[in-house]
């Protein structure tokens, strides 16, 4: 059948509600179903459902899954540039092309997301420093517009249109096939540090020093430390290596699952304080050396087959935001006291710096630190992130809308700044509002006041 | 070029094939892929030659164009020296559709059990001759019971059933294999937003099922398994009982 009824929803379980469903298995066919869309009622790509929110939902309205278009349609390893339809997931990419020496320049942390939604969300990964987010490694977008028709956008040739559709939320058309280039490494093996920082001034000190001298770097907080120990946590370097002996991609490790909503009592500041701490007490105080395969360093979470159960049937909501580099310091650390006292427990946050701004009008990445934290959904919690979303205009910086299902219309306004180029290209390419989303909706992605 | 033995997989572009195509090049086989949208063909043949490193090759097919059948074949065996075969296609309308309008009714019939009689027919020479391969034939566990919701195309699945075990007894005097798929809820755009919970299974495990039986000599099996346990039970209801129920 054509379009069904089915329920969908993010990663972080909240939010969707009954949506029309299509999921073409080919072009001809994608297009045929973006013809059928009515305006006004409005469409959305859904890729691998790993947005955490609702950027790639559609409540009421209609939702075209694109997991299927997921061919690689041509590979040139002198270039490296790779052409794919939208469904091609990372995990694709890496068993495919790492055995022959090639990897992409810049993956989300899950490597079940798509394509598609790499480019609508101009994701950014470890080594954001030293190679940009996804849309600095594009060569083309291959954009089905409202209208059906499919158009080659290039940074070059259509620059307007390519800065709305790079980390465009899905919102000036349907992306159907990927042009960008691989990089090429060494072995599937990375050498990785790991050591223990002791509190948020050296953990931000280390940061500064590994964006430097490391390829990838991250860093993974214990959210409920608090006093001296707020901001504690473990930093992670990892480079590539260069002699392939070591071949670590091949050994298969057992598949991990959560195979039911596990019941919202187990989370509570006992159990993941004690969880934290024995992640932080991991890596001796003298720190450690080992090497890793790229997919257990790149996609750790990835072993543990729909982990976001953990969170129970509620689901959570995950915060990420970045501030500038100079008002990081204050910031953070008012953002992780707030967090401490509220006592939520958060399984690990995420901290690690970003190089540049992205090209897209609302791509996420500044110069500057980006935190991210996991909260379950509890009385309290929207509260909660609503202060921190405050903190975060307060320092001048952004919160991740791939990542969000919580930020005012306001609030959006006052972090995306170049939202009125992007609403310029919208009435241009959709004028009768045949894309729309839970997440469009929400912050008014279209309304010029609010 | 010449290859030097592919599996022919006829009616690519369903989720089946393709991932039948997939799981054969990932297993070091070179593809022909035949159907009607070779523009399709073309994209799910690049994907295997990008991935695997694989050769794979389209070609055009039209399953109830019976004519063109022969020389299909030709071009078949000018291709590849070798072959094994996957026929994986079929037309399945709504029923109510098709008591509208019995045009639709034959089609589906010809696309889904004469066409594929009449290729298997062409086929079946040169898989003597070669005097050994695989052939796998994609029926379906609608063939298996006449059901009020889907008995034109459960008819020709019927058909191609009977013509499969024929073929086999055939074809096994030369030494060819021939296996008999019979999918359950697969998760493709035939089935797609039917609530069937756990019932549901892969288009990748179903191609995976595929070519490990076919690799075995496997005669007839049921994918997901557990449908030939439910396939026996829906054989076992009496006629006075089935012709009420309303599936």
């Amino acid at each position: 059948m054509s379009w069904v009824g089915m329920q969908l929803e993010g990663w972080g379980r909240i939010g969707g509600g009954p949506m029309t469903v299509c999921r073409p298995e080919r072009i001809s066919e994608a297009r045929q179903r973006m013809r059928e869309v009515l305006p006004e009622q409005g469409v959305i790509a859904h890729g691998a459902g790993r947005a955490y929110g609702d950027a790639a939902l559609n409540a009421h309205g209609r939702v075209m899954l694109t997991g299927r278009l997921d061919r690689m349609l041509s590979f040139d390893p002198e270039s490296g540039l790779l052409e794919a339809e939208p469904g091609v997931r990372f995990a694709d990419l890496l068993s495919a092309l790492l055995p022959r020496g090639w990897l992409a320049p810049v993956t989300p942390g899950t490597a079940f997301a798509t394509l598609g939604g790499a480019v609508a969300n101009d994701v950014h990964g470890k080594n954001h420093d030293r190679v940009g987010s996804f849309g600095d490694h594009l060569a083309f977008i291959d954009l089905m517009l409202p209208s059906g028709e499919v158009s080659r956008i290039t940074e070059g040739e259509h620059p307007a249109l390519f800065r709305a559709t790079l980390g465009g939320l899905g919102l000036t058309g349907v992306v159907i096939g990927v042009g960008f280039r691989m990089m090429r490494v060494p072995s599937a093996v990375l050498r990785v540090r790991e050591r223990r920082c002791r509190d948020l001034a050296s953990f931000l000190d280390a940061l500064l020093t590994a964006r430097e001298r490391a390829s990838y770097s991250v860093g993974w907080i214990d959210g409920l430390a608090k006093g001296g120990a707020l901001g504690r946590g473990i930093l992670e370097e990892g480079d590539p290596e260069p002699e392939p002996a070591a071949d670590l991609s091949s050994t298969r490790r057992r598949e991990l699952g959560v195979p039911i909503d596990l019941p919202g009592f187990l989370l509570n500041g006992a159990t993941v304080g004690l969880f934290n701490a024995a992640y932080y007490r991991r890596v001796p105080e003298s720190g450690r050396e080992r090497l890793a395969s790229y997919r257990r360093f790149l996609y750790p979470l990835d072993s543990i087959a729909r982990w976001n159960r953990i969170y129970g049937r509620r689901g959570f909501y995950q915060f990420q935001c970045v501030l500038p580099e100079a008002s990081a310091p204050r910031g953070l650390r008012r953002m992780l006291e707030d967090v401490a006292n509220a006592g939520r427990a958060s399984f690990l946050a995420v901290l690690k710096t970003l190089g540049a701004d992205g090209k897209g009008f609302l791509s996420f990445p500044m110069r500057g630190f980006t935190l991210a934290l996991d909260f379950p959904r509890r009385p309290g919690v929207e509260e909660l992130l609503a202060r921190l979303e405050r903190l975060t205009l307060d320092h001048g910086g952004r919160v991740y809308l791939a990542k969000d299902a919580m930020l005012s219309p306001d609030g959006f306004r006052a972090m995306y700044s170049r939202l009125p180029e992007f609403q310029t290209v919208l009435d241009e390419v959709d004028p009768d509002r045949r894309l729309n989303s839970d997440m469009a909706r929400r912050l008014r992605i279209r309304e010029r006041v609010v | 070029m010449t290859m030097e033995r592919a599996w022919l997989v006829l009616g690519g572009s369903s989720a089946i094939a393709r991932a039948f195509a997939r799981v054969a090049a990932e297993a070091d086989c070179d593809l022909l892929l035949a159907g009607r949208d070779t523009e399709d063909l073309e994209r799910t043949a690049s994907d295997l030659r990008v991935r695997y490193g694989r050769k794979a090759e389209v070609l055009a097919f039209d399953a109830a164009d019976f004519a063109s059948h022969a020389e299909f074949v030709d071009t078949v065996r000018a291709r590849a020296r070798r072959l094994d075969v996957m026929l994986a296609f079929g037309l399945m309308p709504n029923q109510a559709a098709i008591d509208a309008d019995p045009a639709l009714g034959i089609q589906t019939i010809a696309a889904t059990y004469t066409g594929a009689a009449s290729v298997l027919l062409r086929l079946a020479p040169v898989l003597e001759a070669q005097g050994e391969g695989r052939v796998v034939v994609v029926g379906s566990v609608a063939g298996d019971r006449g059901r009020v919701k889907n008995y034109v195309y459960g008819s020709a699945k019927a058909g191609l059933h009977a013509f499969t075990q024929g073929l086999r007894a055939r074809l096994f005097r030369a030494g060819v294999r021939v296996t008999t798929v019979k999918p359950g809820f697969i998760d493709t755009a035939m089935t797609f937003g039917m609530r069937t919970g756990p019932l549901m299974a892969s288009p990748e495990a179903c191609a995976r099922a595929c070519l490990r039986h076919a690799g075995r000599g496997r005669e007839v099996f049921y994918y997901p398994p557990a449908w030939r346990l439910l396939m026996l039970i829906i054989k076992l209801i009496p006629e006075p009982i089935m012709k009420r129920l309303k599936f």
